[in-house]
């Protein structure tokens, strides 16, 4: 149990690292901004508890927003991913069983249920993200406009890193 | 009671959300005004060091940009300056009757961000304070809004509180600049009086009204003239002559006057 701590310790340091010094320096097209860290909130273990998610997604909202002026906004964000993750997997799969520890990914859960869950948790963190920046009417539908894109781009690097990380295991 | 704390402890997850949320919204709507400053002042010394290090790596792979920057503020300078400004020119500081320059280096900037910043490899121990400008060889860039002991954060332009009183460099007029827009490269100009006919490709400088920036200098020029037919102002929007995507380097102004200009007003009030 402590190495999956000290696994998950790593992943969080490292997603923050490159979310700051990679991926926030990266800008499509002037304003698409790819937020991968949110990644590590949706591969948190099944078996985590409940307010450990809340946690945690707080902790790296906190990390994220230390680092890029904007106190509370990946706060906002990621708690509301934290907090629609487990009915998200209950509605997937209601019939999971935690005793054959399965772990959150392609490998375990397929393509399909997988590009499901990130896809959902993701356009939804960043649509809360980009409409809490941007605080003003006139915005809005603008602010929708990147978000979505956003994702796609957020949604592309999560699969991609699927294939990266956790294919050759098996 | 009883039950109350047995509902809270059933619904404790939802609770537990709705706590942390709340803990956010209130760090958010702290931060977008002053008080925010001091959770950045308390955090800059630390985030810098780390950023420092990011960026030193980082120059490495856009010496060329910087260089040709560099190269391009020299080149104006010379063009500019009498001798006397060439002798003295022995690194980014130099004297005059009411503003001292000091340069810097960005170390952290956004862009794409509704309100942007930047972070400096100056702060108090090179004689920063809050509410100096920021200049770049081309044009404004923002105003410090908070130091610590080694760097300093700027509030660019490109915030929805930056607002930077400025003139139209043809006819003198005093107008507001803003940044209504989500392009960092655009800005707007705001309460430009009814009578006032603007063209494209009129250059918009500082209006030196501020005590925070030297008069004339460039911050952009206008692009398209907005005529709101029946309102006594009208608008435009501006091309700024920064490029926020491409600075290096920055100078931090100083208004060695500042105290005395401040003391006369109190006298007079």
């Amino acid at each position: 149990m402590s190495k999956q701590i000290y696994i998950q310790l790593f992943k969080f340091v490292f997603l923050v690292l490159l979310q700051i010094y990679v991926l926030n320096n990266i800008a499509f097209f002037g304003h698409l901004n790819p937020y991968l860290y949110i990644l590590f909130i949706l591969l948190l273990p099944l078996e985590t508890p409940k307010w450990l998610l809340l946690v945690s997604a707080f902790m790296l909202g906190l990390s994220i927003d230390y680092f890029s002026h904007t106190i509370g906004l990946n706060i906002a964000a990621s708690l509301l991913v934290a907090y629609l993750r487990p009915g998200m997997i209950r509605r997937l799969s209601p019939k999971i069983d935690l005793s054959q520890g399965q772990k959150i990914g392609i490998r375990d859960f397929g393509f399909a249920w997988f590009f499901m869950y990130s896809s959902f948790l993701i356009t939804i963190h960043h649509i809360c993200l980009f409409l809490l920046d941007s605080f003003r009417m006139s915005e809005i539908l603008d602010a929708l406009g990147r978000a979505l894109m956003s994702s796609i781009f957020t949604i592309g690097l999560v699969i991609l890193s699927q294939y990266l990380f956790y294919r050759q295991k098996k | 009671m009883r039950y109350l704390l047995a509902f809270l402890w059933k619904h404790n997850f939802f609770f537990l959300f709705v706590a942390l949320e709340l803990i956010a919204f209130i760090l958010m709507t702290n931060s977008k005004n002053y008080q925010g400053s001091v959770i950045i002042n308390a955090t800059s010394e630390f985030t810098g060091g780390i950023n420092n290090t990011a960026t030193n790596i980082g120059n490495y792979f856009s010496l060329n940009r910087a260089n040709e920057q560099l190269l391009r503020e020299n080149t104006a300078l010379l063009q500019n300056s009498s001798e006397s400004v060439l002798i003295s020119d022995t690194g980014f500081q130099y004297v005059d009757s009411l503003y001292r320059y000091i340069g810097a280096k960005v170390i952290s900037i956004s862009t794409h961000k509704r309100n942007n910043y930047m972070m400096l490899n100056r702060g108090s121990k090179h004689g920063i304070k809050k509410d100096m400008g920021v200049i770049s060889g081309d044009g404004i860039v923002g105003t410090v809004i908070s130091v610590s002991k080694n760097y300093s954060s700027v509030m660019l332009l490109l915030h929805k509180d930056a607002k930077i009183s400025a003139r139209i460099k043809k006819n003198n007029q005093l107008v507001n600049a803003v940044w209504n827009e989500i392009d960092y490269r655009f800005g707007t100009l705001e309460d430009i009086p009814a009578h006032l006919q603007l063209e494209a490709g009129d250059t918009i400088v500082s209006s030196g009204n501020s005590f925070i920036f030297p008069q004339g200098i460039q911050i952009g020029t206008v692009t398209e003239y907005l005529n709101n037919s029946g309102q006594s102002l009208n608008s435009a929007k501006i091309k700024y002559s920064t490029d926020f995507n491409g600075i290096f380097y920055v100078y931090i102004i100083e208004n060695l006057k500042k105290e005395e200009i401040i003391e006369l007003e109190e006298e007079n009030n």
